[in-house]
């Protein structure tokens, strides 16, 4: 398989990861710890609170199309490839996402690990 | 963080890493993947080791949904990075692909950039904080609002 269908097996990855990966953080807190629920009500409350959240279930959806790319390209690449360089920018996406729909505070720190990482994973798919 | 959430993200780290593993060795047997017969997709989940790697990023699902419910989503990615590093030693150990020094190298900055995050805190978000103070329910919003 061609360099351009490998960079764009990985980039059906990307789109997709973060899709599944905001929706999913989002639907875990509004339900809440789960550590604490299975502790307190017990672990069919933890399974009826995940199941029953749509935004749990659309997220879900994107992270199965992720799964189906993920094996596609995987058909036809290294892992070693595929997965540190759909990882890394997938990292990048969800930083910017956080900050964007959750809200979350990606401070100097994140930032620096963030550039690590990203700088890491694009060492490994070399 | 206790010590038991610290477990929690080493096991989203290590399943990730085995599970993308055996999905790789199962694909490997089944040869390319492409447009025209992109059905195959299908066969493929009878392979036992595709069946394994399923089953170990089903677990990996369930311990990267519990983190998610207690931490940011951008201190769970990089915190669970270690799975890139772990992937790129069972590629090189099990599926005989090329680790070269420029890899090693990045295995080194993920190491680092791990290291940056796990000392910070783990929770920023002003919807997770609100939702752990009690005030949607103080509202009656029932969660849908957004900060």
């Amino acid at each position: 398989m061609t360099y351009l269908a490998t960079w764009g097996g990985i980039a059906a990855i990307v789109i997709t990861a973060t899709a599944g990966d905001v929706l999913q953080s989002r639907a875990m807190k509004e339900i809440g710890d789960l550590g604490v629920i299975r502790r307190t009500q017990g672990i069919a409350k933890v399974a009826r609170s995940v199941l029953t959240s749509p935004r749990f279930m659309f997220g879900l959806l994107f992270m199965a199309l992720t799964f189906f790319c993920l094996m596609a390209t995987l058909s036809w690449a290294d892992l070693s490839i595929v997965g540190p360089a759909s990882a890394a920018l997938t990292f990048i996406a969800n930083a910017f996402a956080a900050r964007l729909f959750l809200k979350e505070h990606v401070d100097h720190r994140r930032w620096l690990a963030a550039v690590f990482v990203f700088g890491g994973v694009a060492l490994l798919a070399r | 963080m206790t010590f038991r959430k610290y477990l929690t993200l080493a096991a989203v780290a290590i399943l990730a890493a085995c599970g993308d593993f055996c999905l790789a060795r199962g694909m490997r047997e089944f040869g390319a993947v492409t447009l025209s017969n992109w059905s195959r997709l299908f066969a493929v989940l009878v392979s036992p080791w595709v069946l394994m790697g399923v089953c170990l990023l089903a677990l990996f699902f369930c311990a990267y949904l519990s983190s998610l419910s207690w931490a940011d989503l951008t201190y769970v990615l990089p915190a669970t990075a270690l799975s890139y590093v772990l992937m790129a030693l069972l590629g090189k150990l099990f599926l005989h692909e090329n680790v070269t020094t420029s890899r090693w190298l990045g295995i080194a900055l993920i190491t680092i950039g791990v290291g940056f995050v796990t000392s910070g805190p783990s929770l920023t978000s002003g919807y997770a904080n609100r939702v752990r103070r009690g005030i949607e329910t103080a509202l009656g919003d029932g969660g849908r609002r957004c900060p």
